[in-house]
C-alpha cells in the first residue's frame, strides 16, 4: 500500500488514547504524597512522605492485607488446579456436552460480577452457611477458573500430540509424562495464568462485597474509604499498593507467554 | 535374543496408564469431574438458587420472603420508580459502549495497521496494563480528577476556561454540581475503565483484515476515505461488537461507580446490592439481576449472529 503511512490526526487520537489510559493513576501517586488531609486540592500544597509510616503503623491496613493475600494465594492455588484439568480435557478431545462446557467456563466472567456475588450470597442464605474466609474463596476461585483455562488451553494447543506419543514410546508411563514432558511444556502458560488469576483475586471488589460479610479484604478496606473518606492520603498508599500487587504478576505474566503466539491476558 | 516389544510393567503406575490408555473416556471423566462439579454446584446451583428466590415474594407486614411461586415480584420491576432505575441503566450502558467505541477506533486502528516492532510492543502493554491494574485504583484515580477542587477545576483555571466548564455543568440533566457528582463524571470514568476491553477485540479483527484487499479497493479506484468506509469498517464490525458484548454488560452490572462518582440516581446494580442488604428484599433483587442477565442472553445470540464471536 503506498499510504501505508498513518495520518498525523490518527497519530495524535491513537498516542492520545494511551496517555488518557495511563496519566491517571500516575496522579494517585502523586496524591500519596500530599499534606493536604481533608480535599483533594491540586496542586497539592506541600509534599511529605509521612502518609506511608502513619499506614504502616495501621493494624487495620494489615489485617486487609493479609486476608487479600491469603484469599487470592488459596483462590489461585484451586483455580489452577480445575483450570488445568478442563483445559487438557478440552483440548483436543471432542464429547458430548463441550460446547456446553466451555459456555459454563466463561459463564462467572461474561455475567456482570453482581450476579456472581448475589447468587452466591441468596445460596449461602439458603443454606445457612456463615460467612468465613473460604466463602471469600469459593467466588474469587469460581471466576479465575477461566483466566488459568484460557492460558493453559491455549498452550496445550500449541503442544504437539507426537512429544506425548513419543514419550510414551519410549517407555514412560503416564505419570512419567506428565512430569518429565507435559508439565515442563505448560510450566510458564499455567504460572501466567496463575499470576494473572492472583491480581484478577487480589482487587476483585464486586463478587466480594457480596461474600464477604463483616470481613475486610484490601479492596473492601479501600472501597469504604471511598465511600466514607478518613485520611484521604493513607487511601493513596493503599492504592498504591494495591496497584504494585496487581501490575507486578501482570508485567510478569506478559513476558512469561510473550514468545508464543497465545496473550496472556487476552479477555480478563 | 531380542528384546521383547512389550515393556514389562512396573507397579502400579504403569497399570494405571494401561487402564487410561484402554479407557480414555473414563480417563476424560476424571479430568473433568473436578472442576464440573465445581462450577456445576457453587456457580450453578447459586445462579439456580437466584432463579428461583425472584419468583418468591416478600410479605408485606412481617418483611419475611414468603417461598411460594408468584410472578409479583417481577411485576414489581414495572412499577415506574423501577422502570426507571432499568431505563437508566441501559441507557448509561448504550451511551457509555458509543463513547468506548468512539475513542477506542483510533488507538485500536493504529495499533493494528501502523505499530510496528516496538511501538507493537508499547501498545500492547499500554492496553493490557489498564486492562489488568485494578479497578477501584481507577476509579479512585477518576473521582481525584473529578472533584471540586482537582485538576480539571485546577487546569480550566489556569488556561482561563472556567467558563466552558462552568457551562458544561449547567446542562441540564447531565450536569451538577461539580463533575464527580454529574452524569457526564460517571459517564467518563465508566469509559474509562471499560475502554480497554474494547480496544482489543477491535485490534483483533482490524489486523485480520487482509493488506490485499486494501490494495484491491485502490487499484479499483477507491479513495482512501472510500476504502475505510466500505472495507476497513464492515470488516471491523464484528470486533466492535464483540468489544460491545464487554462495555455493555459490564456496565449494566457495576454498582461501584455510579455509588463513589454520580448525583446517587439508582442503576440496576446498586439496586440489587441495596435491596439485598439494608432492605432485605431478596427476591426483588433477585427479579432485578435477572434483568441483565435476560437483555445479555439476548444480547450474546445476536452478537452471535453478527459474528462477533468469532472476533473474540
Amino acid at each position: 500500500m503506498p499510504s501505508e503511512r498513518a495520518s498525523l490526526g490518527l497519530k495524535i487520537a491513537a498516542i492520545g488514547g494511551l496517555l488518557f489510559l495511563h496519566l491517571p493513576i500516575l496522579l494517585i501517586f502523586l496524591y500519596a504524597f500530599t499534606t493536604e488531609e481533608r480535599t483533594y486540592a491540586f496542586p497539592p500544597p506541600g509534599l511529605t512522605t509521612e502518609w506511608f509510616g502513619v499506614a504502616w503503623r495501621r493494624p487495620d491496613i494489615w489485617e486487609a492485607l493479609w486476608l487479600s493475600l491469603k484469599v487470592a494465594s488459596v483462590a489461585t492455588l484451586l483455580a489452577m488446579i480445575l483450570g488445568t484439568l478442563v483445559s487438557a480435557a478440552m483440548s483436543r478431545t471432542s464429547f458430548f456436552g463441550r460446547e456446553q462446557i466451555s459456555l459454563l467456563i466463561i459463564l462467572p466472567i461474561a455475567l456482570p460480577g453482581v450476579i456472581t456475588g448475589i447468587s452466591l450470597r441468596s445460596a449461602f442464605g439458603v443454606m445457612d452457611i456463615p460467612f468465613s474466609t473460604w466463602t471469600i474463596i469459593l467466588g474469587h476461585a469460581t471466576f479465575c477458573i477461566v483466566i488459568v483455562y484460557n492460558n493453559a488451553v491455549a498452550r496445550f494447543r500449541r503442544l504437539s500430540v507426537g512429544v506425548l506419543e513419543a514419550s510414551a514410546d519410549l517407555g514412560a508411563n503416564a505419570f512419567q509424562t506428565f512430569w518429565h514432558v507435559l508439565l515442563p511444556n505448560l510450566g510458564t502458560a499455567l504460572l501466567a495464568g496463575g499470576m494473572l488469576a492472583f491480581a484478577l483475586s487480589f482487587d476483585e471488589v464486586i463478587v466480594t462485597t457480596f461474600t464477604a460479610g463483616q470481613q475486610a479484604t484490601l479492596p473492601i478496606w479501600m472501597l469504604e474509604e471511598l465511600i466514607r473518606p478518613r485520611q484521604r492520603p493513607v487511601t493513596n498508599v493503599v492504592a498504591m499498593i494495591v496497584f504494585a500487587a496487581t501490575f507486578l504478576p501482570i508485567l510478569a505474566a506478559y513476558y512469561l507467554t510473550r514468545t508464543g503466539s497465545e496473550t496472556a491476558g487476552a479477555g480478563k | 535374543m531380542t528384546a521383547p516389544a512389550i515393556l514389562p510393567e512396573r507397579g502400579l503406575a504403569d497399570r494405571l496408564t494401561a487402564f487410561f490408555w484402554r479407557h480414555p473416556k473414563t480417563f476424560l471423566a476424571l479430568l473433568l469431574t473436578p472442576p464440573l462439579l465445581w462450577l456445576g454446584v457453587v456457580y450453578l446451583g447459586s445462579l439456580f438458587t437466584l432463579l428461583l428466590q425472584s419468583f418468591y415474594s416478600i410479605d408485606e407486614f412481617s418483611g419475611m420472603v414468603k417461598p411460594e411461586f408468584t410472578l409479583k415480584t417481577y411485576a414489581e420491576l414495572l412499577r415506574p420508580s423501577n422502570f426507571d432505575v432499568i431505563l437508566r441503566t441501559l441507557l448509561m450502558s448504550a451511551a457509555v459502549t458509543l463513547g468506548c467505541a468512539v475513542l477506542a477506533f483510533p488507538i485500536a486502528y493504529y495499533a493494528a495497521r501502523f505499530a510496528r516492532g516496538r511501538w507493537k510492543a508499547v501498545f500492547y502493554l499500554g492496553i493490557m496494563l489498564p486492562l489488568w491494574s485494578s479497578y477501584l485504583v481507577k476509579v479512585y484515580a477518576w473521582k481525584l480528577i473529578l472533584a471540586k477542587e482537582g485538576i480539571i477545576t485546577w487546569a480550566s483555571e489556569a488556561t482561563h476556561t472556567t467558563a466552558i466548564l462552568n457551562a458544561v455543568l449547567a446542562l441540564p440533566v447531565i450536569g451538577g454540581n461539580s463533575l464527580s457528582t454529574s452524569y457526564i463524571g460517571m459517564f467518563l470514568v465508566f469509559v474509562y475503565v471499560w475502554i480497554p476491553y474494547m480496544i482489543l477485540p477491535m485490534q483483533a479483527a482490524l489486523e485480520r483484515v487482509p493488506t490485499s484487499m486494501l490494495e484491491a479497493s485502490q487499484d479499483l479506484g477507491a479513495s482512501r476515505s472510500q476504502t475505510f468506509r466500505t472495507v476497513i469498517l464492515p470488516l471491523a464490525l464484528p470486533g466492535v461488537i464483540a468489544g460491545s458484548i464487554f462495555t455493555f454488560s459490564l456496565t449494566m452490572g457495576d454498582y461501584i461507580i455510579p455509588q463513589i462518582v454520580g448525583n446517587s440516581a439508582n442503576f440496576i446494580g446498586m439496586a440489587v446490592y441495596q435491596l439485598q442488604g439494608t432492605a432485605g428484599n431478596i427476591p426483588l433483587a433477585a427479579a432485578f439481576s435477572m434483568v441483565p442477565i435476560v437483555i445479555m442472553l439476548i444480547y450474546l445470540s445476536l452478537a452471535k449472529r453478527a459474528g462477533a464471536f468469532d472476533a473474540l
